[in-house]
């Protein structure tokens, strides 16, 4: 548009930019989670976003001094809603670790497996999460589609949807037997063509590309300085994943971390739409060879000592420190959840950036924020 | 850069059937395998108090000697606990969640 002085008139009133305040969250129609950001921003590009967090604190870390170690299971796997299966393992390898618990390799590759679905699973709800923030409604419904078979699959092979419920210390509670493991391979062969339709709108389509590519770069040496952990690291082109350590069945698979060199927004839903096939392919392997024999032992005696367990959950590591006294109750119980070592960069990212882009950001960290206050 | 992507995966469904189901007209299908209702049968139990003691939210309250077993719907979050743990497989998990609770109090069996 011409100015005043285009046309030869002074400019009469020059308005400076001011800046305002805009409160997101933790109610808002794009992020269920609750976290709150103050973004300041000057016409529509954001100068700083100042967060806050503690609105869904339980305590649950708390409640390892009241309830049996035993018991603590089923809050371990409450501590996330999404990613709540893996809690559960990382917890129970702890426990045994200070126990010496020879956990039967049978349990340790159905933990794999579950483990995986528990992964597919929190992917495609992100996925769908992602097209609604760019606006996409009928992706975020397709995602969900596919997101439903995985779930049946788990409800079929552990009880719960969400809570599976299946992790115990010594083993597992369920078993899946040859006709299970037939259906879910055939189940998961659907789910990788559904999979492959859906992605190749994520990764291909322009709408969404416009909305994705070249948002939010991160780069490698911020990633690292910064202490991202998960897709959002591998994203920037660090190989890090918790799984090469090799804890449940991972050292008997063959698998590399997938990652990417651009490190913005596109690349970070590249890397979790590749997961995706990633975890399928190694839930086959699992399955392919999974050993015949028990599924649990008994578990006599009381822990004692300190140990922390790492373990890589969909959004990233998670740390679970534990110490015990001897008795039936843990003394400390201590979680570092992925969201928590995202949110850094999350805060790196934001200023500077339009105010349209602050979901989608805010989305590509994948935050659980109800883990990280548990 | 490709175009039309999304146009592909919904010509694909035009023609599918609804993925979704017309609840409640249509009931769910329960899932075999499923932790769903938690169903107590009043013959076999003996009120030994085991799955009281082994439930870990406290939804189960046994008393031995009124003989009377009791649940309170709102906090059991059907692990399946107390049916691992009793001694005469009084306690069963059935695949269908059964009807919403309409009450807060405890349901006497």
């Amino acid at each position: 548009m011409p100015a005043l002085r285009d046309w030869g008139m002074p400019a009469l009133v020059t308005l400076p930019m001011s800046r305002t305040i805009i409160p997101f969250g933790p109610q808002h129609p794009v992020l269920p989670e609750p976290v709150h950001l103050d973004l300041v921003v000057e016409d529509e590009k954001v100068i700083e976003a100042r967060p806050s967090i503690g609105f869904v604190h339980r305590g649950l870390e708390k409640l390892v001094e009241k309830k049996d170690y035993v018991e603590f299971v089923y809050i371990a796997e409450r501590i996330c809603g999404i990613c709540s299966f893996i809690p559960g393992p990382t917890y129970c390898q702890a426990i045994e670790a200070l126990m010496n618990i020879p956990v039967p390799p049978r349990a340790h590759y159905l933990r794999t497996v579950w483990g995986e679905l528990s992964r597919i699973h929190s992917h495609l709800l992100w996925l769908g999460l992602m097209a609604d923030a760019v606006g996409f409604e009928s992706l975020f419904m397709h995602s969900w589609r596919v997101r439903e078979k995985v779930l049946n699959i788990i409800e079929a092979t552990t009880g719960g949807r969400v809570i599976f419920g299946s992790c115990k210390i010594g083993g597992v509670r369920r078993d899946i037997g040859a006709d299970a493991i037939r259906q879910m391979l055939a189940d998961l062969k659907k789910i990788e063509q559904d999979t492959r339709d859906i992605t190749r709108v994520f990764l291909d389509d322009s709408s969404v590309k416009d909305r994705l590519c070249g948002v939010g770069v991160l780069s490698r040496q911020d990633a690292y300085e910064l202490g991202c952990v998960g897709p959002m690291l591998r994203a920037s082109g660090v190989a890090q994943d918790m799984r090469q350590l090799g804890y449940a069945a991972f050292k008997d698979l063959d698998f590399e971390p997938i990652t990417r060199t651009e490190g913005d927004s596109y690349a970070r839903c590249a890397a979790r739409c590749q997961e995706i096939f990633q975890s399928i392919d190694l839930i086959r392997q699992a399955l392919g060879k999974i050993p015949d024999g028990e599924i649990a032992v008994k578990v006599t005696g009381n822990p004692n000592g300190e140990f922390m367990a790492r373990t890589e959950q969909p959004r990233g590591e998670v740390a679970y420190c534990i110490k015990a006294n001897g008795t039936k109750n843990l003394q400390r119980f201590r979680v570092r959840t992925p969201t928590f070592a995202n949110l850094p960069a999350m805060l790196k990212l934001l200023p500077g950036c339009d105010l349209a882009d602050v979901p989608v950001l805010v989305l590509t960290i994948d935050p659980c924020i109800s883990c990280t206050e548990r | 850069m490709a175009y039309f992507q999304m146009s592909r995966l919904a010509l694909k469904w035009v023609f599918a059937k609804p993925v979704t189901s017309r609840y409640p007209f249509e009931p769910r299908q329960a899932i075999a395998g499923s932790r769903g209702r938690l169903v107590f049968t009043r013959d076999t139990c003996v009120y030994c108090t085991v799955c009281a003691k082994k439930c870990p939210t406290g939804a189960l309250v046994v008393n031995r000697a009124q003989k009377r077993w009791t649940i309170d719907r709102l906090l059991c979050i059907t692990c399946g606990y107390c049916v691992e743990a009793c001694p005469k497989e009084s306690l069963e998990l059935t695949t269908d969640h059964g009807s919403p609770t309409v009450t807060k109090d405890r349901e006497f069996c």
